[in-house]
Order: C-alpha cells, then sequence, then structure tokens
C-alpha cells in the first residue's frame, strides 16, 4: 500500500483525490464572489452602524449611539409602521392569486393566451408599473379621476395625502405580486393529485368543502412558496417608494428600505453609520422569515435522504 | 382536475364563463391599455384631460421618434442590454458548477454551503449597499457597468445556484456512476453528461435572470450616476422627472422599457415559468 508499492498501474495523487477536491474547484468561482459582494457586505454593514461616518473622513466609534437614535426618531417609527402595513396588505395577493388561478384553471378557447396575459404585469419592471399607477393617480389629469368624482372625492391626490399614499403605493405594488402568486397557484393546480380530487367528489365532497380539505393541503407548496416571495416583497419594497412618492408627504410613505437609502445617501450629506443601523434593523425583521425558509428545506432535505 | 371543468357545467354556467372571461381579463389589463391608448396621443389630448376616449391624433411614431431622439433613450436601451446579457451568461456559468458541486458530491458543510447560498439571496438589497458601493469605489468601477455586472453576477448567482442545485439533484445518480467506473475524470463528467442535461434549467435561468436585471432599478441608482452608464429603468425615472405631464412620452418610454423582457416571456414563457416554480416547488 506503501511506497515500494510501484506498481505497473501507477495512481497518482490527483487521481486518487479527485472525488474530494473536485467539489471545491466547481465551487470556488461562485462561492468567492458571492462571498465577496454578498455574505462580507453583511457584516461589514452591522459594524459600519456602530460608527458615524459621511462615506468621505475617517469614521467615528459612537457604539450604540446610532440606534439609540433611532429609537427616539419618529420618521423611523412611521417607516416601521409603513413596513407593517405592507405586510398586512400584500398577503392580499395570495388568496386573490389562488382565487384568480382557480378561475382560469379551465380549457377553453385562447385560455393558453388569456393566462399569459394575466401573467403580464409581473414581467414588466416596477419602475414602469409605478410611473403607470402615478399617473393614474393625479387628481386631474388622471384616469382615475372621474370616479373620484363619482364618489365625490374631487381633486384628492392619493399619494399626497399623509393617511392614503402608502395604501396608494401597496394598491400598485399589488399588481403584479398577485401575477406571481397566481403563475405559482396555476402550476400547483396543475400538478394536484387528479385521482384524490375525484375520490373526494366520490365521497361526495364538493365546491368549498372539496377545495378546504383536499385541494388546499395539496397546494401547500405553492402556497408557501407564494407567502415567502410576498413577504420579501413586501420587505424589499423600494422601487415603487422611490417612484411614486420618495416616502412623501413628509415621509408619511416611507418603508425602512427607503428610508435607509434616503439617510445614508441623503442630499443633505451622507450618513452611512445612521443608514447601516436602519439596514441592521430591517436584515433582522428579514432573517426571520429567512430562517424560516431554510428550515423547511432542511426538513424536506432531511426527509429527502431517509 | 380542480375546479370542475366548466364543460361538464350546465350550459348557462358555460356562456356566463365565457363572458366573464373577457371582462375580467380587460379589468385586469386597464393599466396595460391605458398606456398604450397615452402612447399614441399628442399633448393636446393630455392637456385636455381626454384619456379613455378616442384619440384625436395617433402619434405613435412621432412620440417614438421624440423618445429616441430627443433623450438618451438609445443609449439607456443599449447600456441595459450590456448590463443584463453578460450577467446572465456569468451567473448562469457560475451556478451551473456550484450547483454540481452541491448536488453531487458529499461533503461536510455541502448544506451549511447551500443554506448560504439560500439566505444571501433573500436579504435586503440594503445591508448590502454601502459596502458594496464602496468596494466598487475602490476598484475604480463605480459608475460603470463593469461594476455593476460585478454585483449582479455575484447576488444571482444566489438564486441559480438554489435552482441548478436542486435540478441536478433530481438527475439520475447512475449516469455519474457508470461515467466513473469508465474513469472518466470529475471535469469530463460535469462537461459532457451534466451540463447536456441542464439544457433546460439553464433556458429558464437565463429567461429569469434576464427579466430581474433588466428590471432592476435599485443598484442601477447606487453604482451608476451618469448618462453614460445608466439602464434604462433609471433613466426612464430620470426622464420622468424632465416630462412632468408629458404623459404621452412617459408611456412611449415605458412601452419601450417594457418590451425586451416582454418578448422574452412570450417567446420562452415555459421555460420562465418553469424557471419560477421549479426551483422552488421542490424546495
Amino acid at each position: 500500500m506503501e511506497l515500494n508499492n510501484s506498481k505497473p498501474k501507477r495512481i497518482t495523487w490527483w487521481q486518487k483525490n479527485q472525488i474530494k477536491i473536485s467539489p471545491w474547484i466547481f465551487l470556488a468561482p461562485g462561492l468567492i464572489f458571492f462571498f465577496i459582494y454578498v455574505i462580507a457586505p453583511i457584516f461589514v454593514s452591522i459594524g459600519i452602524s456602530f460608527y458615524q461616518w459621511d462615506g468621505l473622513s475617517p469614521s467615528i466609534y459612537v457604539g450604540l449611539q446610532n440606534y439609540i437614535e433611532l429609537l427616539d426618531d419618529e420618521y423611523f417609527y412611521i417607516s416601521l409602521w409603513n413596513n407593517l402595513k405592507w405586510l398586512i396588505f400584500f398577503m392580499l395577493a395570495v388568496p386573490i392569486g389562488l382565487g384568480l388561478a382557480i378561475f382560469l384553471n379551465q380549457i377553453v378557447f385562447g385560455i393558453r393566451l388569456i393566462k399569459s396575459l394575466f401573467f403580464f404585469p409581473f414581467v414588466i419592471s416596477q419602475v414602469v408599473i409605478g410611473l403607470i399607477f402615478t399617473w393614474f393617480y393625479q387628481p386631474n389629469y388622471g384616469v382615475i379621476a372621474p370616479f373620484l368624482d363619482l364618489i365625490g372625492l374631487e381633486g384628492f391626490s392619493i399619494l399626497a395625502n399623509e393617511n392614503s399614499a402608502t395604501y396608494g403605493i401597496i394598491f400598485a405594488g399589488l399588481y403584479p405580486q398577485i401575477a406571481y402568486c397566481l403563475i405559482l397557484y396555476l402550476t400547483g393546480l396543475n400538478n394536484i393529485n387528479p385521482e384524490q380530487i375525484e375520490a373526494g367528489r366520490m365521497d361526495g365532497a364538493k365546491g368549498f368543502h372539496l377545495f378546504w380539505n383536499i385541494v388546499l393541503p395539496q397546494l401547500r407548496h405553492a402556497t408557501f412558496l407564494a407567502i415567502v416571495v410576498t413577504v420579501i416583497g413586501a420587505l424589499r419594497s423600494f422601487d415603487m417608494v422611490a417612484i411614486m412618492t420618495q416616502g412623501g408627504p413628509y415621509g408619511y410613505s416611507n418603508v425602512l428600505a427607503y428610508y435607509m437609502f434616503e439617510q445614508a445617501l441623503s442630499e443633505y450629506g451622507y450618513r452611512m453609520g445612521y443608514g447601516s443601523a436602519i439596514a441592521t434593523v430591517l436584515f433582522t425583521i428579514m432573517m426571520f422569515y429567512i430562517l424560516f425558509f431554510i428550515y423547511r428545506m432542511y426538513r424536506n432535505e432531511r426527509e429527502d435522504n431517509n | 382536475m380542480f375546479p370542475t371543468p366548466i364543460h361538464q357545467r350546465p350550459i348557462v354556467n358555460q356562456y356566463i364563463y365565457k363572458v366573464f372571461l373577457p371582462i375580467s381579463l380587460i379589468i385586469w389589463l386597464i393599466p396595460i391599455f391605458g398606456i398604450l391608448m397615452t402612447s399614441i396621443r399628442g399633448l393636446g389630448d393630455i392637456t385636455a384631460g381626454n384619456m379613455w376616449g378616442t384619440p384625436s391624433e395617433f402619434l405613435l411614431f412621432s412620440n417614438l421618434h421624440d423618445v429616441f431622439t430627443n433623450t438618451p433613450m438609445v443609449k439607456y436601451t443599449l447600456n441595459s442590454f450590456k448590463v443584463t446579457i453578460p450577467t446572465m451568461l456569468g451567473a448562469v456559468a457560475l451556478s451551473c458548477m456550484t450547483g454540481f458541486a452541491l448536488a453531487r458530491y458529499k461533503f461536510k458543510t455541502n448544506l451549511i454551503i447551500f443554506f448560504i447560498f439560500i439566505a444571501g439571496n433573500f436579504v435586503p438589497f440594503q445591508i448590502l449597499m454601502i459596502p458594496v458601493r464602496d468596494l466598487t469605489f475602490k476598484i475604480g468601477l463605480y459608475n460603470t457597468i463593469t461594476g455593476l455586472v460585478l454585483f449582479h453576477v455575484a447576488f444571482q448567482t444566489g438564486f441559480c445556484t438554489l435552482f441548478m442545485r436542486n435540478f441536478i439533484k433530481a438527475l439520475p445518480q447512475e449516469l455519474i456512476e457508470a461515467a466513473r467506473m469508465d474513469g472518466a475524470s470529475e471535469f469530463k463528467i460535469f462537461w459532457k453528461i451534466i451540463l447536456p442535461l441542464t439544457r433546460p434549467a439553464i433556458a429558464a435561468l437565463c429567461v429569469l435572470i434576464f427579466t430581474f436585471i433588466w428590471n432592476d432599478y435599485f443598484w442601477a441608482t447606487v453604482l451608476i450616476q451618469g448618462d453614460h452608464a445608466m439602464p434604462i429603468t433609471a433613466g426612464l425615472k430620470s426622464l420622468n422627472g424632465q416630462w412632468i405631464t408629458a404623459y404621452h412620452l412617459l408611456s412611449t418610454g415605458s412601452i419601450v422599457a417594457a418590451i425586451p423582457p416582454v418578448i422574452m416571456f412570450f417567446l420562452m414563457q415555459k421555460h420562465f415559468i418553469a424557471g419560477l416554480t421549479l426551483g422552488a416547488t421542490k424546495g
């Protein structure tokens, strides 16, 4: 087995260790890249949140000062509260997407094209969606102006009102998000086991009962995914806010993602440390969902291996 | 099948369904009709508040001409392609390798590395913003297309790895065992056996990444400042500031920005949907 074993068929070191080393060679480029641009920055950001830094002059260590300031920052609370509104109302995309999927899961003439047209908003940039809805909401020129007149809200500007601005943005955001959930559920409905449905029907299950007890459990993967992407979408909401209101009026439609950007790269001077503290709070909230997602994947992996 | 196929229902229900279907589609697409209609109008209609009536003039081509000649729209569109296509190729290439490594080799940290890719894929962009911007500055790539592409490639590798790993894992293990028996090297197995089989996955990832990157707005504003490297999403936003109430131009510009991903989607719809669901329904 050892060195004196120089028989005709020589096995090189590479041949012996190929299987051990190969995965690392395949992993290296992607992993290094990902580490530099995604993993390391998370920790750097958390680090910066303990400093006061304008991005140019040397940074000053301030300990928890940025977080203490956050606790007293009215705009931080408004943003946090708006994030909560996003989380709650954005969730409507899931049941609406499911409802639409059930409505469209039929075989009639032209249904393929109709489904594609329903997916449409998901493919379009949020910038475009945001611009369209901003214009729709315009009090005088906007598309919904006649409807507002009808209900006696003549000249009402949805995005300029502190109480309605966030809802206006969320409504616009729902448009592509519903399409996303619709795609997930249509695929889910497609993969459903027809025998179970038939068996259920044999047993006299109908309508809502059939849906709730037999169909919905089979759609749990689609539901899980729809909830995950919707939560992440709600917490990541940046584009729509940036396009439609820039957090206005007076910060009343701000969300953490935009508030962070505003503070860090503000026109009144860069506050990198404070921005990082906001980002860290957002990251911590998001981490709950990420860990939940990973825990589920881990459970599935274990099931696969057993 | 759920719900009950409509042709098994009473004839009345069938008619109701067939009437309701196009109506719901029209309602759903109102925003899209809105910009399509407006893109053919002239300023006259806009200031007169004629948004839904018949356009008094047909000015689509004149609007297109305006958008393309009086603004850097051509530049923006080209920039978007220059960002999107290299990102697509880069992220897919890297993730074919990482996906293969994670799907086909057993080693201690396998699952941990896999989960790191997934977790990274979901983090809020804001937690990356300052260090990434700083890094891009330091390597002299701030305000360049290359700088933006490098970040996008790295970030998209997370999602692509998740997808590729699951796809390759579902391929039959016997193929690889047989090749190893024949003495094929690991690289040969990757290149000659795995890669040809992953073609559908590669197609799915390409469409998805194309759409994601084309529509990116956040990183385009964080890493790019001037018109010379600005992609179309950020460009449209900056034009919006100049146009103010020129909704006919805004609509035309929006349509230009939306066309490439829409074409991509219609051509590759099957792959697109497979991409959105497969990478994840397995999870």
